[in-house]
């Protein structure tokens, strides 16, 4: 890709599909010509026949649209980057969290706090995780950041409450375990790209 | 003599009773075609397929809170929407609505049910003014000069076909039009038959001329200031005066009451009429509204000329 490609702005697919807008009339001659076409062509009808064909279509070719939205609902994007959720390892149950703290590093709008203590197995655990969703800006960095694919952006963006400092506890956010099945490789906000591993090159020895 | 005024009372009551509800039923009707010409399913969840809707508005118009603002003239702003929805009550009097159900057929019955029709212009022009609001009195004076205006062309239109039937009563035109659909005056006056339905629709307020209360204009026009029953009872006389249009259209140029091949007279006057509401509404979900001054235009230089050159030559011909 050039640099020139890169800054054009008209993204989408040029497809544009050109209106076939008539001249204006110049003289009132052209006027008279213009009204006298339209009056006989009896655009008016033309219009009812148009709704009536789309009643039609509505009632018996299932062309409503709308979604109802409680019952259903539009797919979103993979990319989509709704309420946090904290994963876990599959096998074990165990937090993928390793309490590096890059996360709350990262936050910029330092909405990340958590406190890390030397478990008796002496590894490192994370003993208090929360995220203010009130000051959240859901801007993905602690998701892109993470080294352990362990906190991703999830798909729920039904969060209204009462109060904005309900849903930010790491228990909200963490998999339960008795859902540890249901648990998906999450392929959202936050995840490996797909080509990950072509990418993979050995960490040099020496800078 | 005492018989029949038990008998006009029941039959009053009737026809108020049912149309009534009729104008509840019809708000239903109009969201549902509305809501499926813009492809859409309208109301839904109130009842099996949304309709107890009407119920739920209703409940919802009773127990609002009845609110008169603080400089309104407070007698003719209560006043106001009791002459929309009397007058257009009234003037279903002389209406046939079905063979046998008339309240009283008197011989100037069209010019009766046309000007207790025009007297409702007070209820939103009084209304209109005693509101002390700006868009309010906008409104009213809309009212004024839109329903004054196509009152004129109403009265040409229909002078043609009068003229033709020699009488002014409703059951006369009816028994004119008796021998099938080639006897329909809508082919022997097809000019009278349009000027008088476009007039219609400026009167009943329907929508190419939904000027009076333009929300995008004038907020609401003469009901701005109105809520629960009283906003109610102008909603109530617009639809009976609707269906009083439908009804005269349907007697005066559609034949009327009487039988259609195998269909029988009341059935027939009802279809006819169920397809005058659907027009009312189609027309709503397909065409714009018009400017006041294309309205004015519309009614003075297009349809009151026309009106009087399809009287006059009405009149050649007759002779």
């Amino acid at each position: 890709m050039s640099f020139k490609d890169l800054k054009d702005r008209n993204v989408g697919t040029q497809e544009y599909v050109m209106m076939d807008i008539e001249e204006y009339p110049k003289t009132g001659w052209e006027a008279f010509k213009q009204v006298i076409d339209r009056g006989f062509s009896v655009e008016l009808f033309k219009g009812l026949g148009i709704t009536f064909k789309i009643m039609k279509e509505a009632l018996f070719d299932n062309q409503m649209h709308n979604v109802q939205y409680p019952i259903e609902r539009l797919p979103i994007s993979p990319r989509y980057r709704a309420v946090h959720k904290i994963l876990t390892l599959l096998e074990s149950g165990n937090n993928r969290c390793i309490g590096c703290g890059l996360c709350e590093k990262i936050c910029i709008a330092k909405c990340i706090r958590m406190d890390t203590k030397i478990d008796e197995e002496s590894r490192k655990e994370v003993s208090e995780y929360t995220i203010n969703l009130g000051r959240c800006i859901f801007c993905g960095y602690c998701a892109e950041v993470c080294p352990e694919l362990a906190i991703v952006h999830g798909g729920r963006y039904e969060n209204a409450s009462e109060q904005r400092e309900h849903f930010m506890l790491k228990d909200d956010l963490l998999t339960p375990f008795e859902e540890l099945k249901n648990q998906l490789e999450y392929d959202g906000f936050g995840a490996i790209s797909p080509d990950a591993d072509k990418k993979i090159k050995k960490t040099p020895l020496a800078y | 003599m005492e018989n029949d005024i038990i008998m006009t009372i029941v039959k009053v009551v009737v026809i108020l009773a049912v149309f009534s509800a009729l104008a509840g039923f019809t708000t239903y009707i109009e969201r549902k075609i509305l809501a499926f010409m813009q492809r859409r399913p309208g109301p839904l969840h109130v009842g099996p397929f949304g309709l107890l809707q009407i119920l739920a508005d209703g409940a919802k118009l009773f127990t609002k809170e009845d609110f008169i603002p603080q400089n309104a003239n407070r007698l003719i702003f209560m006043i106001a929407p009791v002459i929309t929805a009397a007058t257009a009550f009234i003037a279903m009097t002389a209406v046939p609505f079905v063979p046998g159900v008339i309240v009283s057929d008197i011989n100037v019955g069209v010019l009766f049910v046309l000007g207790v029709m025009a007297t409702g212009l007070y209820g939103p022009l009084l209304g209109g003014m005693a509101q002390a609001n700006k868009w309010g009195l906008l409104g009213g004076a809309r009212t004024a000069i839109q329903l004054l205006s196509y009152e004129v062309v109403t009265g040409l239109s229909i002078l043609a076909p009068l003229m033709l039937v020699g009488s002014l009563s409703l059951i006369d035109i009816n028994n004119y039009q008796a021998g099938g659909v080639s006897d329909w005056l809508i082919w022997t006056q097809p000019v009278a038959f349009f000027t008088f339905l476009i007039a219609g629709y400026a009167e009943t307020n329907r929508t190419p001329f939904d000027l009076l209360e333009h929300e995008a204009e004038v907020v609401a026009g003469y009901a701005t200031e109105y809520s629960g029953m009283r906003w109610g009872m102008f909603f109530i006389g617009e639809y009976a005066n609707l269906f009083t249009i439908s009804f005269l259209v349907a007697l005066m140029f559609l034949g009327g009451f009487n039988d259609l091949w195998f269909i029988p007279g009341a059935i027939a006057i009802i279809l006819k009429v169920m397809f005058l509401i659907f027009l009312f509404l189609w027309t709503r979900a397909s065409w714009p509204h018009v400017r006041p001054d294309q309205l004015m235009w519309l009614c003075w230089k297009i349809l009151m000329p026309l009106a009087l050159i399809n009287i006059v030559v009405t009149a050649l011909v007759a002779m």
